[in-house]
C-alpha cells in the first residue's frame, strides 16, 4: 500500500476574482512520479506553486505528510522546485549552484561541513553526468547542460519531493526525449516523489506512473497513463490525450451503440438504454478495406505523411475522420472502415461534448500542437523599467 | 541625406567646447608664461598633496554615504508596484529640477548656525551643532546633490532581476535575509559600480559646494584649478597641470571600476 505524502483539499484559487483552481481534491503518494497535464491555464502551475508554497490558496488546506502547510514559506518546506526557464543563479558557477541550498541547511543548529557539501555536490554532478563541470559559469552552458544542473541543484537537499514546472520546455525534440528517459531514471533510484507538469501528453504518457488531466480549474481525470489513453472519461480527455474521433452515439444495450445510423459492437457498457453518448474511436484503431466490406464508407479528402505512417482525413457523412495507416490511399479514393469492438470506446456526455474530435480543421489543430513552445510566455522585462 | 550627417551638429559642438579646451589645457600645462615648454608645473604638483587626499577622502566618504542611503532607497523602489514607483521616482527627480546653486544655498540656509537645523535643535532644547564651514556640511551637500545618481543605476538594475531566481533562493532554503545576502546584493554590484562611478567622479571635482557649505575653509581640488585660472594665485600653467593629473586620476578610477563591472557584466542579462 502506498504511502500518502501531499494533500490537497477543497483547494481553490482565484486571480484577480477569476477562478483559477475549483475545490482540487487531490493527493500524491510517496515514491511515485505523477504528471499534471492540461493545455494552457488550465491550473497545473498554480497547483505547483500552491504545493512548493509560492502561492497559498483561497480556500481548503495543503497537507504534507498528515501536517497541515498552508502557512509554511517555501524556504521551510521539503520540497523543492525545478523552474520553468532553470533559474540558475547567473553570479555562481555549477558547484556554487548546486551548493546554494546546502550552505544554506542547519543539522542540529550547525552548518554543514565544507567536505560534506563538496562530497555531496559531486556524488550530484556524477548522478547528473556534468563531471568536470563545477567550476564552469552557468551561462556559458547549453540548455541541456543548465536543465541537469537546476536537476542537482534541487535534489543534491535531498527533498521529499521534486516539482518540475514543464521543465523540458525549453530543450529541442531530441534532447527532450534523452531527457525524458534521464528524468524518469533519477526518479527511480533516488525514489523521490515527483510531480510534474507539463502540457505535452507524450511526455506525460511516456514518464509517469499516475497522470492528473487538468482543464479550467478542474480535474477531468486520474489514472494510470494507460487509463488516461484507452478509457478517457470525456471529450476533452480524449481529445488532448492522443488523436481521438468524438462522435455522437446511441447506447442501445451493453455492449452495442449505434452511430450514423448504424450498429456498431463495443466493450463498454453500464449505460441507461438510448443514452446519447460521446464514442471515441482512436485513428490507430480503424482499418482501412475494401469499400465493399466496409461498415462505414467515406472519401478521402486530405493526406499527410508522417513518416511511420500516413494521416488521412477521412469524409463520413459529412463528418471528417482521421485515420493513421501505412496504406497509401490517394485523395479522392472512396475506402470503407472496419473496427473492432475494443476500438470502441464509450463515454457519458459532458461540457466538452461537440468541442473536440472533429477534424474538419485538420491543419489548424496540428499546427497548435506541433508547436512546443506555444505555452511559453515570453516575460522578459528586458529595459521595461522607468530610467 | 544620410543618418550620420545630423551628428554633424553635435561634432562642431563637441569639438569647440570640448576637445579645443582640452588642447588649450595641455599646452597651457607644459609651457611657461613665456611660451616656453617645460616641466615645471607638474613638478611642484606635491605641494598641492594635501589637496588632492582631502578631495578623494571626502569623495569616498560621499560615495560611502551615497551607497548606504541610496542602496535601501533603490531596493524600496524596485519593489513597489508602477505607481507608487512613478509618485517615488517624481520626489527623487523633484530637486535634480532645481538649479544646482538654489539646492545649494537652501542647505546654506539649513546648517548656518542660527539656521534651521540650529533653531530645531534649540527648540527641542538639545545644544546647536556647528556644521556650517566644515568638512560635514561639504559631504552633506554633495550626498544630497549626488544621492539621485547613486540611486538610479542601482534601481535600474534590482528591477531587472528575475523573479524566478528569487523564487529560486526561497526554494532552496533561503530565508528573506539570505536570499537578500547572496542573490540580491551580488547581483545588484554592477548598479553599484555605476552608481559609484556617476558620484565620485563630480564629487572629487566638485568646487561651489565646498565654497558655499565650506566657506572656504574646506579647500579640495576644484577650489585650487579655479583659484589658479580666476582666483588670487592666477597661474593657469599650475592649473592645467592640476587639471591634467586630476582628469589622469579620475580615468584611471573609471577603467578600474569597468574592470570589476566587466565580469558582472554579463549576469544582468541572464
Amino acid at each position: 500500500m502506498p504511502k500518502e505524502l501531499i494533500r490537497l483539499s477543497n483547494c481553490a484559487m482565484a486571480f484577480d476574482g477569476e477562478d483559477v483552481l475549483k475545490n482540487i481534491n487531490l493527493y500524491f503518494n510517496d515514491k511515485e512520479f505523477l504528471t499534471l497535464l492540461g493545455p494552457s491555464g488550465c491550473g497545473k502551475t498554480t497547483t505547483l506553486r500552491i504545493i512548493g508554497g509560492f502561492l497559498k490558496p483561497i480556500s481548503g488546506d495543503v497537507y504534507f505528510d498528515g501536517v497541515r502547510i498552508n502557512d509554511v514559506p517555501p524556504h521551510k518546506r521539503a520540497v523543492n522546485t525545478i523552474f520553468q526557464k532553470y533559474a540558475l543563479f547567473p553570479h555562481l558557477n555549477v558547484f556554487e549552484n548546486i551548493a546554494f541550498g546546502l550552505k544554506l541547511q542547519r543539522q542540529n543548529g550547525k552548518k554543514l561541513s565544507k567536505t560534506e557539501i563538496s562530497s555531496r555536490v559531486f556524488e550530484m554532478l556524477d548522478i547528473v553526468s556534468l563531471k568536470g563541470f563545477e567550476k564552469r559559469d552557468v551561462t556559458s552552458l547549453s540548455g541541456g547542460q543548465q536543465q541537469r544542473v537546476a536537476i542537482a541543484r534541487a535534489l543534491v537537499n535531498r527533498p521529499k519531493v521534486l516539482l518540475l514546472d514543464e521543465p523540458l520546455g525549453a530543450l529541442d525534440m531530441r534532447l527532450r526525449k534523452d531527457m525524458q528517459i534521464e528524468l524518469k531514471r533519477i526518479q527511480q533510484t533516488t525514489g523521490i516523489t515527483f510531480i510534474y507538469v507539463t502540457h505535452d501528453q507524450e511526455e506525460a504518457l511516456a514518464m509517469s506512473d499516475t497522470i492528473v488531466v487538468m482543464e479550467s480549474g478542474e480535474i477531468q481525470q486520474i489514472g494510470t497513463p494507460e487509463e488516461i489513453y484507452n478509457e478517457p472519461k470525456n471529450a476533452f480527455v480524449a481529445d488532448f490525450i492522443g488523436e481521438s474521433n468524438i462522435l455522437d452515439g446511441v447506447m442501445h444495450s451493453d455492449g452495442l451503440v449505434e452511430i450514423f445510423g448504424r450498429k456498431f459492437k463495443c466493450l463498454d457498457g453500464g449505460f441507461k438504454p438510448m443514452e446519447l453518448v460521446d464514442v471515441v474511436i482512436r485513428p490507430e484503431d480503424i482499418d482501412i478495406v475494401d469499400v465493399s466490406q466496409g461498415m462505414l464508407k467515406g472519401t478521402v479528402t486530405g493526406i499527410t505523411f508522417r513518416g511511420v505512417l500516413y494521416d488521412i482525413i477521412v469524409d463520413f457523412h459529412g463528418f471528417k475522420w482521421l485515420i493513421q495507416t501505412t496504406d497509401l490511399c490517394p485523395v479522392g479514393s472512396k475506402i470503407g472502415i472496419k473496427i473492432d469492438p475494443d476500438g470502441i470506446h464509450i463515454m457519458h456526455k459532458s461540457q466538452f461534448s461537440g468541442m473536440f474530435g472533429d477534424y474538419s480543421s485538420f491543419s489548424d489543430e496540428y499546427d497548435e500542437i506541433s508547436d512546443v513552445a506555444y505555452e511559453f510566455e515570453p516575460e522578459e522585462a528586458e529595459g521595461n523599467y522607468e530610467a | 541625406m544620410k543618418p550620420k550627417y545630423f551628428s554633424i551638429p553635435y561634432v562642431g559642438w563637441m569639438a569647440i567646447f570640448v576637445v579645443a579646451p582640452i588642447i588649450l589645457v595641455f599646452i597651457y600645462a607644459f609651457t611657461t608664461p613665456t611660451g616656453a615648454l617645460t616641466l615645471r608645473n607638474f613638478s611642484d604638483m606635491g605641494l598641492f598633496m594635501p589637496v588632492f587626499i582631502r578631495s578623494f577622502r571626502l569623495a569616498f566618504i560621499s560615495t560611502i554615504v551615497c551607497i548606504l542611503l541610496g542602496y535601501p532607497v533603490a531596493y524600496i523602489l524596485a519593489r513597489e508596484n508602477q505607481r507608487v514607483q512613478r509618485v517615488l521616482f517624481l520626489l527623487i527627480m523633484l530637486p535634480l529640477w532645481m538649479n544646482f546653486l538654489l539646492r545649494t544655498y537652501a542647505w546654506m540656509s539649513i546648517l548656518e548656525n542660527t539656521g534651521l537645523l540650529n533653531q530645531l535643535l534649540t527648540a527641542l532644547s538639545l545644544p546647536p551643532v556647528r556644521i556650517i564651514n566644515t568638512e560635514a556640511a561639504v559631504v552633506i551637500g554633495m550626498v544630497y546633490n549626488f544621492l539621485p545618481f547613486m540611486i538610479l543605476p542601482i534601481y535600474s538594475v534590482i528591477v531587472k532581476i528575475d523573479r524566478n531566481l528569487l523564487e529560486a533562493a526561497q526554494d532552496l532554503g533561503a530565508n528573506s535575509l539570505s536570499v537578500f545576502r547572496r542573490l540580491i546584493i551580488p547581483l545588484s554590484i554592477p548598479g553599484i559600480l555605476s552608481g559609484v562611478t556617476m558620484v565620485f567622479v563630480p564629487a572629487v571635482s566638485a568646487f561651489v559646494i565646498t565654497q558655499l557649505l565650506g566657506g572656504g575653509m574646506v579647500f579640495l581640488l576644484g577650489d585650487l584649478i579655479e583659484m589658479q585660472f580666476l582666483g588670487t594665485a592666477h597661474n593657469p600653467h599650475v592649473g592645467s597641470a592640476i587639471s591634467i593629473v586630476m582628469m589622469l586620476v579620475v580615468i584611471a578610477f573609471v577603467i578600474i571600476m569597468n574592470k570589476f563591472g566587466a565580469g558582472e557584466e554579463r549576469t544582468v542579462g541572464l
